[in-house]
């Protein structure tokens, strides 16, 4: 394979953390491409959202480096930080959407934290992203708590997408959605990864998505990324913790029925 | 990355070329530019999407949006040199708008008839709702006569705790303050008659009768009501409360009999060591201001405070506590949604309890001054 120089947007480098004396991450590293979709796969409570976090700038790492878009963020200030969240969008694993506001005012914050556009305007490109998302024109009045589990999902999307982002994390986008929901948002970030070059970084447990939306899957376990590459190679992996996490009935199913499909 | 440039639209031999970055930063020049742009009185526009140097989903709804514009004014329009990638952008912005259909027209607004009824309305029914609540905790501390043996021991112990003794400071420090306000205004009058000794009588009777009661009630209300509301509402927010019902333990029986019974023992001890705080500040400013030493205070002290006023004073804290509770656990389990609601029920649990219990003190005084008790 020939070694091309291709802009890092995340490169992570010997990170730890750790909550109290609990380590979760030593000596991590990972390196995510230009118009990658990567995606972060390991047991429950190997750190997936906890490594999201420490590159998101939510959660300040023990030791170690992160470069997003080629910045140093351990330690970064706090204007500096400001202007990279203009860059990324973050679909949390719980929603976290705004209680208080209506859908399309939450998709309309960010917008309305970063850009100068007229009120009008920015509930123009708010009910677009609500649609992007997948969900009808008029859930954009609808609270929260009016939605479902799915609906919700689809809304803290819309929100992650509200600036355009050149970077995406997504925290299980497709837990809680039916099978053609969830497929539909897997073309939906395929689609935008290829018109808009966007970079994914999502954690999922869903196999199927693993297989059909990701270019790079890195495998957490014993702290560290243990595994980092394409599917198809990584369920040839050795590494025991692997092989467990694919080998199951529902991992060679979702194989099977790839391998088939082709 | 290059620094963004702005989307513009230029006339030129013919065809509308669309330049730079049609991208979220690049598109608010756009909209600067939207009233100078002077489209053709007829005929077909051509658009150029060939200079577009990168497109993002806000683009595409502004080049999208232009469209509709002029094909509304019964243009055709020809979108030309469009990039394969941004051809595809556009496509899945049109058919994802496409699929999300419209918005339905939101309900007519209410006239002020009706809302006014809607206010009579939701109100009458929250006074319903709270008259059952408390209809439902009698019933439920009857079934814990029967029972004892289910009562929850170690909540009734913490919430001792954190409604009872973590309260003495401040609730110290406040009757404290209260003393020697009241024993102040009221000395600077005495003093004018020489009648410094009647100090005594004011400080005690008003401190044991009233203030200390009322003052203790209002701290726990707004720390410890605010604190049963703030717990059961995000308790109610994260479906703790559904699943309590679900493992089958009545929210009541865990969240509600504790916290009750917690403070009915708990406000009439804390009102005592407010009596006593708040007569020990009297004394120190009746000697301060008046010359009237600590041991001449406590002779004259028994001979004008007979015991029923104490009991009086002290008498009235159960039912300021039951006030505090329920009202608080009643507003907790109003909340719905998130953390907004959260806050709203707490501010009007901590006002609907220190009015309710302003109230009752009252309407106790009325009724004891009509049998007689008061004096
Ligand atoms: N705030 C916290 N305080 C203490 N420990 C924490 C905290 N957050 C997470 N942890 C611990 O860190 C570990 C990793 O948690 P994390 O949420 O990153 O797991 P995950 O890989 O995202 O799991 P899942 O797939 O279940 O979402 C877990 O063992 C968890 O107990
Ligand atoms: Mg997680």
């Amino acid at each position: 394979m020939a070694v091309s120089v291709v802009e890092s947007v995340i490169a992570v480098r010997e990170l730890r953390t750790q909550f109290g004396a609990t380590v979760i991450h030593d000596r991590l590293d990972l390196d995510i491409q230009r118009g990658e979709i990567v995606a972060l796969v390991g047991g429950s409570g190997s750190g997936k959202t906890t490594l999201l976090r420490a590159i998101i700038m939510l959660l300040q790492p023990v030791a170690g480096s992160i470069h997003l878009f080629g910045q140093e963020i351990v330690g970064i200030g706090q204007s500096a930080a400001f202007r990279l969240r203009r860059r990324f969008g973050m679909l949390f694993q719980q929603g976290a959407l705004f209680s208080s506001l209506t859908v399309r005012e939450n998709v309309g914050i960010p917008l309305r934290e970063h850009t100068r556009l007229p009120a009008r305007r920015i509930v123009e490109i708010a009910d677009l992203k609500i649609a992007l998302a997948g969900l009808p024109a008029d859930a954009g009045d609808k609270l929260p708590r009016q939605l479902s589990g799915g609906m919700l999902k689809r809304a803290a999307l819309a929100r992650a997408l509200a600036l355009d982002p050149a970077l995406l994390f997504l925290d299980e986008p497709t837990a809680g959605l039916d099978p053609v929901s969830a497929g539909a948002f897997d073309e939906l970030v395929v689609q935008l990864k290829h018109s808009l070059g966007l970079t994914v970084v999502m954690v999922t447990h869903d196999l199927d998505t693993l297989w059909s939306a990701t270019d790079r899957v890195a495998f957490l376990g014993e702290q560290r990324v243990i595994g980092y590459a394409s599917m198809r190679e990584l369920t040839q992996a050795e590494h025991p913790l692997i092989r467990a996490y694919f080998e199951g009935p529902r991992g060679r199913a979702a194989r099977e029925q790839v391998c088939t499909a082709k | 990355m290059n620094p963004p440039t702005a989307a513009v639209i230029r006339h030129e031999s013919g065809v509308w070329r669309c330049e730079g970055d049609w991208t979220l930063d690049g598109v608010e020049a756009l909209d600067r530019q939207r009233p100078n742009i002077h489209w053709p009185v007829s005929g077909e526009v051509r658009l150029d999407g060939s200079g577009i140097r990168a497109i993002d989903t806000t683009g595409a709804l502004e080049l999208l949006s232009f469209i509709a514009e002029l094909e509304k004014v019964s243009h055709p329009v020809q979108l030309i040199g469009l990039h394969e990638q941004h051809q595809a952008l556009l496509d899945l912005v049109c058919e994802r708008l496409a699929l999300a259909g419209s918005v339905t027209a939101p309900p007519p607004s209410l006239n002020r008839l009706e809302r006014l009824g809607q206010w009579v309305v939701f109100h009458t029914v929250h006074v319903a709702d709270f008259m059952a609540f408390i209809g439902e905790a009698t019933v439920a501390l009857g079934r814990l006569a029967l029972q004892p043996g289910r009562f929850r021991w170690r909540a009734l112990l913490g919430n001792l705790e954190t409604a009872g003794v973590n309260a003495l400071p401040i609730i110290a420090l406040l009757a404290f303050m209260m003393g020697i306000v009241i024993a102040y205004q009221g000395g600077q009058q005495l003093k004018t008659y020489g009648a410094n000794i009647f100090i005594v009588e004011l400080v005690s009777l008003t401190m044991l009768r009233e203030l200390a009661p009322l003052i203790t009630a209002i701290i726990v209300a707004g720390r410890t009501g605010s604190a049963y509301t703030a717990q059961i509402g995000t308790m109610q927010v994260t479906e703790e409360v559904d699943a309590l019902r679900t493992i089958g333990i009545p929210p009541m029986d865990l969240l509600v009999l504790p916290k009750l019974l917690a403070l009915i023992i708990a406000l009439p001890l804390l009102t005592v060591f407010a009596d006593v705080l708040s007569v020990f500040g009297g004394m120190v400013m009746a000697r301060a201001l008046l010359e009237v030493s600590f041991s001449d205070f406590l002779d004259r002290f028994p001979q004008v405070v007979t015991p029923i006023s104490f009991l009086l004073g002290v008498g009235k804290a159960p039912v300021f506590a039951a006030i505090i509770a329920l009202v608080g656990c009643y507003q907790g389990f109003q909340v719905r949604g998130g953390a907004d609601s959260v806050g709203r029920q707490t501010t009007v649990s901590v006002v609907q309890s220190i009015f309710l219990v302003i109230a009752a003190d009252a309407l106790f005084s009325v009724a004891l001054g009509g049998v007689g008790l008061w004096r």
